[in-house]
């Protein structure tokens, strides 16, 4: 990491001037909702004008500006102000809220919905996308459809039961949720770790990094009209899974790395079936290559197509795939270590251009890195315990339970009350499959936490979908939405 | 350098504690701050937190990382430093400087007769969903976000869920002979 990426991004020049040409009347919250876009060129009768054009379909049932209310208006106008580009700024006379855009031409805009039900949005995900015949201007993410209050309920968790919770939230990489959870409720106990529950959470976490990585690369085929792609990536997937069932007991939502190390050892035999997953799946990437990346088809939905740079990546707090593709060499597992990753040897892929083709690159290639983590892994795993050796941390082995009193007192406190770490706040970040997974905690002693709050990489990376999105055809913004690769679960959690 | 004898002042096992930002940013010169496990954590009061937050976006941490609010309503005592007045609220804000390859963290006190905040936008554009999600959750108002509305829960959803204060929902019981809710 060079100190010249940093200047570049201090100086990059869509930072507006605190308060210089910043318009007084921008929509401030104090005072309410406010008076969103209302000022600038664009006057009221134009926008009434916009607001009701009318295509070939009929009504896009926007109602008129003045029957909408200041709430809705904030939301259909929002996307621009959130559009930190020269850009953004240099076509819109009108500045930040007008809703004409000069640069394309007579204002004849339209405003549809994609989703929240359609096979694309990869869940619930509603994008508010206004075009201007078939090109996307402005666009605004919807999110919380899928909103369970998963913040709350670990409040009344104990930090034993936390895992449980935790693990549904990104349901594409739920060993990484546990992990990043097990990581921060460890470094508020400071305890260590022994080395081989390390190791095995190394091995889950990267195998579970394949797994969504071939399944990010099946939906992206089905997304692109390849249902090819699609059966490929699920049958890889499968193998995955299969192997955690007969690790973890579960496909999905494993609870299997918990607070203190794992719930169970690896089966006997790991070796031999992690060693014929990867080799299967190395062979396989092979099979996508030749099916998409040097297929013209491809090429050309993903060339070129949704390109975000670095200096606005950084500044959207984008991270993962996103982030690298557009040629920030920023991976945790290299940058900031955490479990024995400074141990292994990989490689950080890195992108050039920053578009749709690239995060398919990065993506595909990082499955490569971890297929030679995974070999390590096997090669180097050591022996001993898989998890901390303090009864008030871990349960008993079940067979102790039949034998020791003291055994079944600890069990039956472990999960009946769990432990009290001490009070005070964490936070601990992994590089999930899609960026960075942080988990904030704040304990007040007790055996709950007091406070559980995560950094979702798809709910900071949605954030970036308006700056992709914008310019592009619509049919590129499936490619472009598919390509940020966002898992519901864990934006509206 | 870091006190050792406050508990869970160093780094956690026995890792190198970071040299503190203090000892070489101005701004952070009068600014109460501490570790935790590690991690440098600033005490910044509201009226300079843009400036702090500025300072050390100038000083490397071109990227936030993580914002978030806490309800401090029934863990008051809180550990804080001397200098500090708790108050119920509190914004965290989680800043990653990819140079120095660490994190840092802001903490600011929000009363909650005022639970209004600058927002950090025009340093950090991509604060702006996390900014919304703490004014949907807390009902922390950020001055100036170009977009406060609520971001999880519907547009006309009463009340802010995960402040302390907030009943958490329970089934009734359907049977004829319970003594009500318990």
């Amino acid at each position: 990491m060079s100190d010249e990426m940093d200047t570049r991004v201090a100086g990059s020049s869509w930072i507006p001037d605190a308060g210089g040409d910043r318009d007084p009347e921008r929509p401030g919250t104090s005072d309410g909702a406010g008076s969103a876009g209302e000022d600038g060129d664009v006057g009221e009768e134009e926008l009434e004008r916009l607001f009701e054009a009318e295509t070939s379909e009929g009504d896009q049932e926007l109602a008129l500006v003045g029957e909408t209310d200041e709430i809705e208006l904030l939301i259909e106008r929002g996307a621009v102000l959130r559009l930190p580009e020269d850009a953004a700024v240099a076509v819109d006379p009108a500045g930040a809220g007008g809703a004409a855009d000069a640069h394309f031409g007579d204002g004849e805009t339209m405003i549809i919905n994609l989703g929240p039900q359609h096979p694309s949005t990869h869940g619930v995900l509603r994008v508010m996308l206004e075009l201007q015949g078939e090109t996307v201007l402005r666009s605004k993410p919807v999110v919380g459809y899928l909103h369970t209050g998963m913040e709350k309920t670990a409040e009344e968790l104990t930090y034993v039961q936390g895992a449980t919770n935790v693990t549904r939230m990104d349901y594409l990489s739920p060993l990484n949720n546990e992990l990043a959870w097990s990581l921060a409720v460890e470094k508020l106990l400071d305890v260590e770790l022994p080395a081989r529950a390390t190791w095995i959470r190394m091995l889950m976490s990267e195998l579970n990094r394949i797994s969504s990585h071939v399944m990010w690369a099946a939906t992206n085929g089905m997304d692109l009209a390849s249902t090819t792609m699609m059966i490929f990536g699920f049958r890889e997937r499968e193998m995955i899974l299969s192997f955690f069932e007969k690790t973890t007991g579960l496909r999905m939502n494993h609870n299997y790395i918990r607070p203190g190390g794992v719930a169970a050892d690896l089966p006997d035999g790991w070796e031999d079936d992690v060693s014929v997953i990867v080799d299967t799946i190395a062979g396989r990437l092979d099979e996508y290559d030749e099916l998409l990346t040097g297929q013209p088809i491809f090429r050309e939905r993903t060339e070129g197509v949704g390109i975000i740079g670095p200096d606005l990546a950084l500044a959207m707090s984008a991270t993962g795939p996103i982030l690298r593709a557009a040629g920030v060499p920023w991976d945790l597992r290299k940058s900031i270590p955490y479990l024995a990753y400074d141990e292994v040897d990989f490689d950080v892929i890195v992108g050039t251009v920053g578009d749709t083709f690239d995060r398919y690159a990065v993506r595909l290639n990082e499955v490569r890195e971890s297929i030679r983590i995974v070999r390590q892994v096997v090669e180097k795993m050591p022996g001993g315990d898989y998890k901390v050796q303090d009864k008030k941390i871990t349960p008993p082995p079940r067979a102790r339970i039949d034998e020791s009193m003291e055994a079944l007192i600890h069990h039956f406190k472990l999960y009946t009350r769990g432990f009290e770490p001490p009070a005070g706040e964490v936070y601990a970040s992994i590089e999930s499959p899609r960026g960075e997974l942080g988990c904030y905690i704040v304990s007040n002693g007790s055996n709950k936490p007091y406070r559980m709050h995560w950094r979702g990489p798809s709910f900071v990376n949605l954030q970036s979908v308006p700056a992709l999105l914008r310019g592009s055809l619509l049919a590129d913004a499936i490619a472009i939405l598919s390509s940020v690769d966002p898992v519901l679960g864990e934006v509206d959690r | 350098m870091v006190d050792e004898s406050v508990p869970g002042a160093a780094a956690p096992l026995g890792g190198a504690a970071p040299r503190p930002l203090a000892a070489e940013l101005a701004e952070l010169a009068d600014v109460p701050t501490a570790f935790f496990r590690g991690d440098e954590v600033v005490f910044c009061a509201r009226e300079r937190y843009v400036a702090v937050v500025s300072a050390l976006k100038d000083a490397g941490f071109v990227t936030c990382s993580d914002l978030c609010a806490v309800d401090y309503l029934t863990h008051m005592d809180r550990a804080l430093p001397p200098a500090v007045v708790g108050e119920r609220f509190e914004i965290v804000v989680n800043l990653l400087s990819h140079s120095r390859r660490r994190y840092v963290r802001v903490r600011v006190q929000v009363p909650a007769d005022d639970a209004v905040v600058p927002t950090l936008f025009y340093l950090y554009p991509g604060v702006e969903n996390m900014e919304r999600e703490a004014y949907d959750l807390f009902g922390i108002v950020f001055t100036d976000h170009p977009d406060m509305t609520r971001i999880l829960m519907p547009q006309d959803w009463e009340g802010h869920p995960l402040r302390k204060d907030y009943g958490v929902g329970r089934v009734p019981v359907q049977f004829k002979e319970a003594p009500g809710p318990r």
